[in-house]
């Protein structure tokens, strides 16, 4: 699916600069995109390396599994495939703690730590579990409390009141999660394709 | 209420460090060692992600340049106004799953043109903090730990999109309208 996607932005991409835009700028932009993965990953290395650090002091203190034991019925419910006192349930309940506190360079590298923990549990290496499709579709509806970013950008265009969004992105926000929480549950139903 | 907000914003973080690194201590765990321990893994995340970051980049920086957005944006204008999605908002929704940082440039415009405190202005920044990068989360995620066949996840969270987009027209409607 990702694959088809891709290929369509670039082969529909260069297509239409080559008919209608500018063939020279939409190279560039292709190059550009290449030189900024580099300078994002040369970026995130340090804060990566930083979290992890950080994430493997609370684990090793029993923090992580302090906190997902005062979560573990709402993650048991998400997450039934993953047993109880499993790292993972750990790593996804760290995870989605620094993405609602916004905290989205701590919550990638935490995120994939789950990622890894699930697949250890995963029976087919190339295929996502339901656990990992509904711990996917959590992160990707977004779980933040305090758009920071979106408020930061509207003190900048001079708003009267930048936070005023708060409240109607809270509201947004939980019926965008629980939307993707009801449509995983139901497609976890039509695609009993294998047993897990 | 704001200011409160405000200040927690500030001291997330160092109250994070503060309370892991403290809590590690009085659970007699060296917390320097293990930190070391930890953030090596920080190199091998970032050298694992890396190709598709390239892939993303890449894929992205050519639709969006090409114009071939702005065309998607059109073709899709009629059946958006029909379901009452302002057309001003719609490159920004489009956008919002694909790449994060577009998706902030195109709110600046926004915010710019028609005002941070204008109706569009107010949905569009409540859209922008309703969803995540789709694309780039699901391509970092599997691709760390090999994963092909990613099932229904896609189409979970594009529906989970869209609601976030509905959702966000709604609600401005109503707490911003009367």
């Amino acid at each position: 699916m990702v694959n088809a996607i891709w290929l369509f932005m670039i082969i529909i991409g260069f297509l239409v600069a080559l008919f209608f835009g500018d063939l020279e700028a939409t190279t560039q932009a292709a190059l550009d995109g290449a030189k900024y993965a580099v300078e994002l990953c040369v970026g995130l290395l340090g804060i990566y390396a930083l979290w992890l650090g950080l994430m493997k002091v609370a684990e090793k203190s029993g923090l992580v599994e302090a906190i997902s034991k005062k979560m573990r019925g709402v993650m048991g419910i998400l997450f039934p495939g993953v047993p109880a006192g499993h790292p993972a349930m750990g790593a996804m309940t760290m995870n989605l703690i620094a993405n609602m506190l916004g905290l989205g360079n701590a919550a990638t590298p935490l995120g994939i730590k789950a990622m890894h923990e699930l697949q250890g549990i995963n029976k087919h290496k190339d295929t996502a579990t339901h656990d990992m499709c509904m711990f996917l579709i959590i992160n990707t509806s977004s779980v933040q409390l305090i758009p920071t970013t979106v408020i930061a950008l509207r003190s900048a265009a001079n708003s009267i009141n930048p936070n005023e969004i708060i409240g109607t992105t809270l509201i947004a926000t939980t019926c965008s999660t629980l939307i993707g929480i009801v449509a995983a549950k139901v497609f976890r139903r039509l695609y009993n394709d294998r047993i897990y | 209420m704001i200011e409160f907000i405000r200040i927690l914003s500030i001291v997330a973080i160092p109250g994070f460090i503060i309370f892991v690194l403290g809590y590690g201590h009085i659970k007699k765990v060296n917390v320097y060692e293990t930190f070391i321990e930890g953030a090596r893994e920080g190199l091998a995340t970032v050298v694992r992600v890396f190709p598709y970051m390239v892939a993303m980049f890449v894929a992205i920086g050519v639709f969006r340049e090409s114009g071939a957005m702005d065309i998607l944006v059109k073709i899709l204008s009629p059946i958006t106004n029909l379901l009452g999605i302002p057309g001003e908002i719609l490159p920004l929704a489009l956008m919002r799953p694909v790449s994060g940082m577009a998706a902030t440039g195109i709110l600046g415009e926004i915010l710019k043109t028609y005002g941070p405190d204008s109706f569009l202005g107010r949905v569009a920044s409540t859209l922008m903090g309703s969803t995540e990068t789709t694309f780039y989360t699901l391509s970092i995620y599997f691709g760390a730990v090999g994963i092909k066949k990613i099932r229904y996840t896609l189409w979970g969270s594009l529906l989970s999109d869209v609601a976030g987009l509905f959702a966000s027209i709604i609600i401005c409607s109503i707490v911003f309208k009367s």
